[in-house]
């Protein structure tokens, strides 16, 4: 009986985690819609943006516009990694993925540097920043706060920061580590080059020119909005780092659910092979008595 | 003419207008229909436009850049108030 007991307990507790799961994953669902919503807003600024910069660049080859984001010569010696993480766990194997990457980008590519202990981590999400500290990484920021209320002008300000220290040459070289959202399922871990600024000059090809006054130059407007491009190259990765945190939970919640309802089916008929098992035994015992009663 | 203000977060403003004043980084300028095409960067200032029922409306930005072209003008703005 003590059995039928636990395995009654069992279900009642699998059922509530269940519970928990799958409300996880409707919030989830509801935080993913709304940040890929954040997303559809930049895209006009961003594109636009970028349209004007392309048109500028036709004429930037003629010009000799001096580039404060240029690459430096030589080997970069000072490297900073932007660990982009989530605050939270429950999103599968997210947060994981980021930080190997951040590690194998130190083994394979900066190993001198990081002797020489030129390499250093900025880590926005709380989950990037307890790991690698307590791998005794060398963190210079943390900016976990930023994921609670994302916002443009949140993250401009710390993309601000890290041009200013490339200008300054703190750093030769900074990356990026995030996830990039395929879809709900689907995370594709992305390294990216932030700075130095790779040249603006890519699709030259077929966009047709209006002769534009320029206010107050082609240079000046130029040294503007490489900035501004920037701090959106910046945007878009934390952003997209948050949609695709909340489709992983999504999913890992999702799974989570699955797995709770095909172990309460298994318990359920555990449960129930116990109690015929248990109503065969008594009605055993009942007969038995009676029949030891009538001899 | 058609206006939009657009930053990072939100599209500010959408809709048909009668002039708009910019911050310009060489002066404050104002745009009426069929202005030539121009690309300026904006100072920190106040944008101040008319609507085609004559009601004005002003916007404080925080730097940015107007594109004007065949009487469509985009105006990008970092931050808006």
């Amino acid at each position: 009986m003590s059995n039928l007991k636990a395995i009654r307990v069992r279900i009642a507790s699998v059922k509530s985690t269940r519970q928990i799961t799958s409300a996880m994953k409707m919030v989830s669902a509801a935080k993913l819609r709304r940040a890929q919503d954040k997303i559809v807003r930049l895209r006009p600024y961003a594109n636009k943006l970028h349209d004007i910069l392309v048109n500028l660049s036709q004429s930037l080859a003629e010009m000799d516009v001096e580039n404060i984001y240029a690459a430096r010569e030589g080997e970069p010696e000072n490297v900073l990694i932007v660990v982009v993480t989530s605050n939270r766990g429950l999103c599968g194997a997210f947060n994981s993925n980021v930080i190997k990457e951040a590690r194998r980008i130190v083994a394979e590519d900066y190993l001198d540097q990081y002797k020489n202990g030129n390499v250093r981590f900025l880590t926005i999400g709380k989950n990037g920043f307890d790991n690698l500290r307590k791998q005794k990484f060398p963190i210079v920021a943390e900016y976990n706060d930023l994921l609670n209320d994302l916002s443009f002008e949140g993250t401009a300000g710390i993309a601000e920061r890290v041009m200013q220290a490339y200008t300054t040459g703190e750093y030769d070289r900074v990356e990026l580590v995030y996830n990039h959202f395929k879809n709900a399922a689907v995370q594709q871990l992305t390294r990216e080059v932030f700075l130095p600024v790779e040249s603006v000059e890519e699709e030259f090809k077929t966009f047709l020119s209006t002769d534009y006054i320029y206010e107050p130059g082609k240079e000046e407007i130029i040294k503007e909005l490489i900035p501004k491009s920037l701090k959106i190259q910046f945007y878009k990765a934390v952003l997209d780092s948050f949609v695709a945190e909340n489709g992983a939970r999504m999913t890992a919640m999702h799974k989570a659910t699955d797995n709770a309802t095909t172990m309460i089916e298994d318990l359920t008929l555990q449960y129930n092979k116990a109690r015929q098992a248990a109503i065969t035994n008594q009605i055993l015992e009942v007969v038995s008595g009676a029949e030891a009663l009538k001899g | 003419m058609k206006l939009e203000i657009i930053t990072p977060d939100k599209k500010v403003y959408e809709g048909e207008v009668k002039s708009v004043r910019v911050p310009g980084k060489k002066g404050s300028f104002q745009v009426l229909k069929d202005h030539a095409p121009i690309i300026s960067t904006l100072e920190n200032g106040p944008v101040i436009l008319v609507d085609i029922a004559d009601t004005e409306s002003s916007f404080e930005i925080n730097g940015g850049v107007i594109e004007v072209k065949a009487n469509k003008i985009i105006l990008l703005a970092e931050s808006v108030k």
